[in-house]
């Protein structure tokens, strides 16, 4: 056969595996307003970028008839390509063959590109639509999912591992999205549990829509699992790409610089944003846009504990992670979900050498049975842990009030912030003036003639006393009291000079993070 | 204790509230989680509750029966497993709130006891 004939042979074979699951299962992708595999990878890749591997490879079971079947790909897509120029490894289940289902040769071709990510110390983008464990297959396809969770966990750290929920995914597949560090879902087409409605309602007998159970609100609102949520798949990759533009290829680098620019001064002046009384909530995000660079803030977990918020800018072109207290919601308290949500954020942050920039303005842990029974004394922890772990350059400027364990663990002088800066406006004390001064001046208020008189009294001496930041000043727990207008000024200077920081711990295997 | 001020609806998105921790008091919205969070209940040694959801397989005993602390009262069916449920106390059964075959959520009261103190 000559070349040409050979050529015509592999075109004709390609062809066959590159139609997927066919015209008919195309059609009612589409319909459910769903991409096929092929056409999500070309729209979030670079055009021309994207490099297909393993199209050939073949399902590899027997029982049931299934070696009659023909399933191209084996229902998986991967290769390598770029984004904005950025090296990619890549993969996207194809539910149009087999409902995207996983069995050996599909997880192998998974485990292969993870390989190649983490050999080549690219970040790994999987796109999961999947029916989840192919049946057929048996303990096969559970093997395949333990060698990718595997695989998950040992690139965690070393490449930016990113997960898009693009329709089901299921039963033991939700747990490699569990491991990756940043979860993307989409409305109405990300579905993501553990046990599925049907299973629910016959073991026990608890009706609920998929969408109430596992959709891409739940994840994004109440349960924490998604980091990202948009309205559209093409909205979707538009946030992957600019996630992308302020993460390094890998734990050995840092994040390419950008342009220096100035933050938009006129939209966010930052003298005005926090009102004089105490009491009073402000968007802490529009702090955050005083300070960064053209007043962008890329924010994650958006509507998910935000009593916290997370999210990377950049200070004179440099990627940093912010993390602050959001006195909006629930006063900006520090609680079960909230304490997790920014301590995974610190540990990526760490792991990848971004700088971390900490506004704090909390009055402590959130009280309560449920928060207590939830276990908030593990889940607080976290945020030490992280903190206290974190060895990138941490800079913190406490705005209002740093109360108590929330003053501490704010990413305080004691868990080695390499800067702390406080605004005249700063209270830090073991705790609010009120409940302070009720239990200091217990006595000296019941005895007296007139105790609401004495308890207002008492409430002021306190406040003048303690709640400010010339205490902590004094001894040497903050660097420097600063004009709220400086702030800027002082974070670039402080990440200038931290950026040759280079720490260490103990050497040890691991800790042990309350978990 | 933080605590509600306003009449809260759970269900709204976000709602406008007035916190108060360890005395001092915050203006600030409550998120939905919060709001949907459930109320604390104290442990009623008298009740035997599904401890987790399933099916009523059998049931050992009658109203008016007298058990002793352990003594088998009824299996729970739940996730493949025939769990057997015994007497926390001893006592006179109450109420048997279910029937052979029932499915019942987590938590439910199965039966109730009147405890010999």
């Amino acid at each position: 056969m000559s070349i040409k004939l050979k050529t015509v042979d592999l075109k004709k074979r390609m062809q066959q595996a590159l139609q997927g699951g066919g015209e008919k299962a195309i059609e009612k992708q589409v319909a459910m307003g769903k991409m096929t595999a092929r056409e999500r990878i070309v729209s979030l890749l670079d055009p021309n970028s994207f490099h297909e591997y393993d199209l050939f490879v073949e399902h590899a079971a027997k029982d049931f008839d299934m070696d009659k079947k023909f399933l191209p790909g084996d229902g998986v897509i991967t290769g390598t390509g770029t984004i904005s120029g950025f090296p990619v490894c890549i993969y996207a289940q194809d539910f149009t063959v087999a409902g995207g289902s996983l069995g050996l040769m599909h997880a192998r071709k998974i485990t292969k590109i993870m390989d190649h990510a983490l050999k080549l110390k690219v970040p790994i983008i999987g796109i999961n639509d999947s029916g989840g464990a192919r049946i057929q297959e048996g303990v096969n396809s559970l093997a395949g999912y333990g060698e990718i969770f595997y695989r998950n966990t040992q690139a965690s750290g070393v490449i930016p591992q990113i997960s898009v929920i693009l329709g089901p995914c299921a039963g033991g597949a939700v747990y490699s999205p569990a491991l990756t560090d940043f979860v993307f879902v989409v409305d109405k087409i990300s579905k993501m549990f553990i046990t599925g409605p049907e299973v629910i309602k016959s073991v026990l007998g608890e009706e609920i829509s998929m969408e109430d159970l596992g959709g891409a609100k739940v994840h994004s609102e109440i349960s924490g699992n998604a980091h990202f949520f948009s309205e559209s798949e093409n909205e979707c990759f538009q946030q992957i790409k600019k996630l992308f533009t302020y993460i390094p290829w890998n734990n050995s680098k840092k994040a390419d610089p950008f342009p220096k620019k100035s933050p938009n001064l006129k939209l966010y002046d930052i003298e005005k944003i926090i009102p004089t009384d105490p009491r009073q909530p402000y968007d802490v995000r529009n702090i955050i846009k005083a300070v960064s660079d053209d007043s962008e803030f890329f924010e994650i977990q958006e509507n998910f504990a935000a009593n916290i918020v997370i999210g990377f800018g950049r200070i004179n072109g440099q990627t940093v992670g912010f993390v602050a207290n959001q006195p909006l919601v629930l006063a900006g308290v520090l609680d079960v979900d909230s304490s997790d949500k920014a301590a995974r954020f610190i540990r990526f942050c760490d792991s990848f050498n971004i700088p971390l920039v900490t506004f704090v303005d909390l009055p402590g842990y959130l009280p309560g049975i449920d928060q207590e029974h939830s276990g908030v004394i593990r889940h607080g922890a976290k945020v030490l842990y992280s903190y206290s772990e974190a060895t990138v350059p941490k800079t913190t400027v406490i705005l209002r009030k740093a109360y108590g364990g929330g003053y501490i663990a704010m990413c305080s002088r004691h868990l080695r912030a390499d800067f702390v800066f406080a605004w005249p406006t700063a209270e830090i004390a073991v705790m609010g003036p009120e409940g302070a001064a009720n239990i200091i001046f217990r006595h000296a208020i019941a005895n007296s003639d007139n105790p609401e008189e004495t308890r207002k009294r008492k409430i002021s001496e306190y406040r003048k006393k303690f709640a400010n930041p010339y205490v902590a000043a004094a001894h040497g727990y903050i660097d420097a009291v600063i004009e709220p207008s400086e702030t800027r000024k002082f974070v670039i200077h402080a990440l200038e000079i931290s950026s040759q920081k280079s720490e260490r711990g103990p050497k040890k295997k691991h800790g042990i993070p309350p978990f | 204790m933080a605590k509600n001020e306003e009449n809260n609806n759970p269900g709204n998105s976000a709602q406008y509230i007035t916190f108060n921790i360890e005395g001092d008091r915050y203006d600030t919205f409550a998120n939905r989680k919060f709001l949907l969070r459930k109320p604390y209940k104290p442990a009623a040694p008298d009740q035997i509750k599904a401890f987790m959801p399933g099916v009523v397989q059998k049931i050992y005993v009658n109203k008016g029966d007298k058990v002793k602390e352990g003594s088998k009262v009824l299996v729970l069916e739940a996730m493949k497993m025939k769990n057997i449920m015994f007497a926390p106390a001893a006592g006179y059964i109450k109420n048997v709130n279910v029937k052979k075959g029932q499915m019942v959520p987590k938590n439910h009261v199965l039966i109730e006891l009147e405890l010999i103190s």
